[in-house]
């Protein structure tokens, strides 16, 4: 434990004393000084791509490493005389913080190496700007997650905003990217004062804004709730929940694909990060009715998550709808976390929370990797359009395996880290039925079927996504020459795989890491029973349920080796290739195969109250027929247009009061005088 | 002696409100600088009188200060403005002057009611005249409401100073010397800036008409 600033204390000039938060803190400055290179070497795209961006990702992975160790130590803190005087910034590192760094480290490790074969000439922003604006970003991130005060975290909060709000707007000279900038930076900032209010409720009074105030103080449950509701929308237009999710699938596609990575993989976590912060660690105890908010909002949102997913054809957004869908199971499984930590069953909340954990890491893992491999795609055939896209496979196979396997562990399932999460998720709502209340013991069986609901569409909608990028035949002739990815960026694509498939293969291992994290949030966790049971994962007893993911992998690889070699024993040489009966078409072309539209039909026609959607039928005498559809957020439509009428409204009734007449100007101040005496007279 | 003095006050301090009221009802620029001209003689004079009355003699340098500025200065500016922009005749009202005149009495019983307790708290000898100089502030006020040209507001505007001097004077024997000099100058540039606006407005527009300024509203 440090409580002064390092330089005071002479340690800073001896790394063999250094605890890990002083690690942490060298990661965060050299990040800063990388992007501060970056701004003298604005037009250098050689400098800045091959030394700065894999410089910034080899301080990822030192942070990763570090923040892997600091999980399991005891917690660190430091002052930093930084900001204000007389109000210092305050850091501490405990193992939530930790568990978020590490992710935060192993994705920016990947990201980086990817950006730094990503980047090229001519996108709007300079390169050196780029850098600046990103390892701001990264190194703000790291902070939001060490803040010990409500200065620091919001201070460190907005300039996370800002920063990455510059880099969703590298390409600003394009109107739609603007917009997209504007829309999320409005949304960020509405949700920061959400934040600001609820850190306002929780020092009670007392004007003292450190974290440890805040976990001394007790607050009466109706401002606790108060705090609760502010945190939820603070945090949930962050991370996107119905109905402060539009901001999402509008940045996503305008990011560049790093930034995207970065966006959706981390900086979506830091809100699940400050969320459980407050409700778990600074409100104290939680109060039961919070859990159905929570379940209420997460299911909603990764119901329309998936569903708005499955009728996309641009695959930015439909990698956003997505990552809109895994934030809702987030939510849900906090929701869930809650609901049995009041009701006295620490363990189940712990089980709980452990699902959430993975499934952030399996989460940021695959959606980075999925993200910076739609940025490779779009980089080799200038496409974001679904539809004219596909057999990339053949041009571009190591991108097309890498993202494979994203693309399996985001469907969840096995052997990769999605399917763990998901797993876990579900083990703990088959729990509920030792809940005490009946109305809940009815409830969640409700809400584990919509979950599964969730995970059944997010595996056809990966399906859609793989499927149509990378398999059948190239829609447009020039997919031909699609060049596959560079030397870094399959480095970084190479770097999340292993991700996925590390943390789908050790779950036993990995949930060890998230014990000191469910200790110090609810007061138990799972790595005693999970450690006896050797390889096999029994998140609570052995007879209940157990999932080994090696004996898994063997079994598929035993089954498909079998079948591959009763396939060669029985059939081999007796294969006949000859022209077949053509069934009246001869040839096959790419307009044969089916859409991306056509693909999401039937989710289309099931879900159509939902949507709000426009169609385009060719007639019968268009030369090149087209059919096209677009789906639109109905949110626009029943919410954020009427509130921006609304709005306008409004300023259009104090806009009245702009006469332009002196005469009405002085009658304004006449009239005021007139009756201020009055008021003085009574 | 006193009791004359104190009908003196109350006779120049009626004298005041009964120019307001010309000012109220006057179209002609040229008689609204000369009712302006008699309003800072008048406010001269109580001064004085006031300043003899109670023995205060920084009343009698007050009194200068506003001969100069209010009776001499300002008044020939004005003169030469209106005589450079050839506007020495008639005003448009944008309420007319009947109307004007009646809600002007209405202000003057208001600035009665609400001066009386005050004036009874004061030790002046010419606290009495307290409601007058307030009635002289608002009836200044609507004036400026009620003009559409740029020089009688101004003149309006000039007029509601000469009765916040009055009505310092009446309630406090007068405010301190500092302040005084300093809204004395601050009027005179007052004056000179709305000049060159006044120009400027009339090179514009070719118009002193604000209503011209209307344009320069955001849509």
């Amino acid at each position: 434990m440090r409580q002064l600033p390092l330089i005071s204390t002479g340690v800073f000039l001896d790394p063999t004393s250094w605890v890990h938060l002083d690690w942490i803190l060298l990661v965060v400055a050299a990040w800063l000084l990388i992007g501060v290179a970056g701004v003298f070497a604005l037009h250098r795209l050689a400098l800045v791509a091959r030394v700065l961006f894999p410089a910034g990702g080899a301080f990822g992975l030192l942070l990763f490493g570090v923040a892997l160790s600091a999980i399991l130590s005891s917690p660190e803190v430091a002052v930093l005389p930084f900001g204000l005087p007389g109000l210092p910034f305050h850091f501490r590192l405990d193992s939530l913080s930790a568990f978020f760094l590490m992710i935060i480290g192993g994705v920016a490790a990947g990201v980086s190496a990817f950006a730094a074969g990503y980047f090229r000439k001519g996108e709007g922003t300079p390169p050196g700007l780029l850098a600046l604006e990103y390892h701001i970003f990264l190194a703000s991130m790291v902070l939001v997650v060490l803040a010990d005060d409500a200065y620091a975290f919001m201070v460190m909060w907005e300039t996370m905003a800002l920063s990455s709000f510059f880099l969703v707007t590298a390409n600003h000279r394009i109107a739609e990217i603007q917009r997209a900038g504007y829309l999320y930076l409005l949304i960020a900032h509405v949700g920061a004062l959400g934040i600001l209010l609820c850190f306002g409720i929780l020092q009670a009074d007392t004007g003292d804004y450190t974290f440890a105030n805040m976990r001394s103080q007790e607050i009466l449950p109706d401002r606790a709730s108060i705090a609760f509701l502010l945190a939820l929308f603070g945090f949930g237009a962050k991370a996107g929940i119905v109905p402060l999710h539009v901001w999402l699938p509008e940045a996503h596609p305008a990011a560049p694909s790093p930034v995207s990575a970065l966006m959706s993989g981390v900086m979506l976590k830091t809100a699940i990060y400050g969320l459980l912060r407050i409700i778990f660690d600074l409100l104290g105890t939680p109060v039961w009715w919070w859990s159905l908010v929570l379940l209420a909002f997460g299911l909603a949102t990764a119901l329309f998550g998936v569903v708005f997913a499955a009728v996309q054809v641009d695959m930015k957004r439909l990698l956003a709808y997505s990552s809109i869908e895994n934030i809702g199971l987030l939510f849900t499984g906090i929701g869930l976390a809650v609901l049995f930590s009041t009701q006295g069953m620490p363990v189940m909340a712990a089980l709980a929370l452990t699902a959430v954990l993975y499934h952030v890491a399996s989460h940021a893992f695959f959606k980075g990797l999925l993200f910076i491999g739609t940025g490779a795609v779009l980089h080799a055939t200038l496409e974001r359009n679904l539809g004219k896209l596909g057999g990339l496979i053949r041009s571009m196979p190591w991108v097309a395996w890498a993202m494979l396997i994203g693309v399996l562990a985001s469907a969840g399932l096995p052997p990769f880290g999605g399917f763990v999460s998901e797993w876990l998720l579900l083990q703990s709502f088959l729990f509920s039925p030792d809940l005490p209340s009946s109305f809940l013991n009815m409830l969640i069986p409700v809400v584990a079927a919509l979950i599964a609901l969730v995970a059944a569409l997010a595996g056809y909608t990966m399906v859609k996504f793989f499927g149509v990028i990378f398999l059948g035949q190239p829609r447009e002739e020039k997919l031909a020459q699609a060049h596959d990815a560079g030397r870094w960026e399959r480095a970084g694509m190479a770097w999340l795989v292993a991700g996925c498939i590390a943390l789908g293969l050790f779950p036993v291992q990995f949930i060890a890491l998230i014990d000191p994290v469910t200790q110090l949030l609810v007061g138990s966790g799972l790595a005693k029973t999970v450690g006896s049971s050797g390889w096999l994962l029994a998140p609570v007893a052995i007879e209940r349920a157990s999932y080994g993911p090696a004996i898994f992998l063997l079994g598929v690889a035993a089954s498909f080796a079998l079948a591959f070699l009763l396939v060669r024993l029985f059939y081999h040489g007796r294969v006949r290739r000859a022209a077949p009966w053509d069934c009246g078409f001869p040839w096959q072309n790419a307009r044969m195969q089916d859409t991306a539209e056509g693909f999401g039909q039937p989710i289309r026609q099931i879900f159509e109250p939902f949507f709000r959607w426009e169609r385009e039928l060719p007639t019968a005498f268009d030369a090149e027929p087209r059919y096209r559809v677009s789906v639109t957020d109905p949110f626009w439509h029943w919410l954020y247009l009427p509130l921006a009428a609304a709005v306008e409204r409004l300023a259009r009734l104090i806009g009245l009061l702009q006469q332009g007449r002196i005469a009405v100007y002085l009658l304004y101040s006449f009239v005021t005088l007139i009756t201020v005496l009055l008021v003085v007279e009574l | 002696m006193s009791e004359f003095v104190a009908q003196l006050i109350n006779l120049l301090a009626s004298t005041l409100l009964i120019l307001a009221f010309a000012m109220i009802s006057q179209r002609r620029i040229l008689s609204l600088i000369h009712l302006f001209t008699a309003q800072g003689a008048t406010l001269v004079a109580a001064t004085l009188v006031v300043g003899y009355a109670t023995d205060q003699p920084h009343l009698y340098l007050s009194a200068g200060i506003t001969l100069v500025v209010k009776v001499i200065l300002i008044p020939l500016l004005l003169h030469r403005v209106i005589n450079r922009l050839n506007v020495r005749w008639d005003i448009e009202t944008l309420i007319n002057i009947p109307t004007t005149m009646i809600i002007g009495i209405v202000l003057v019983i208001f600035a009665f009611d609400l001066a009386l307790p005050i004036s009874k708290l004061s030790a002046s000898i010419a606290r009495g005249t307290l409601g007058i100089a307030l009635a002289c502030v608002l009836l200044s006020f609507l004036m400026m409401i009620t003009r559409a040209k740029a020089v009688p507001q101004v003149i309006g505007f000039l007029s509601m100073e000469n009765s916040l001097f009055f009505a310092a004077t009446s309630a406090t024997y007068g405010m301190p010397m500092v302040v005084e000099l300093g809204i004395a100058l601050d009027v005179l540039v007052g004056i000179l800036i709305l000049g060159v606006f006044m120009f400027q407005i009339r090179e514009q527009f070719d118009s002193l008409d604000i209503s011209h300024l209307e344009k320069l509203k955001e849509d």
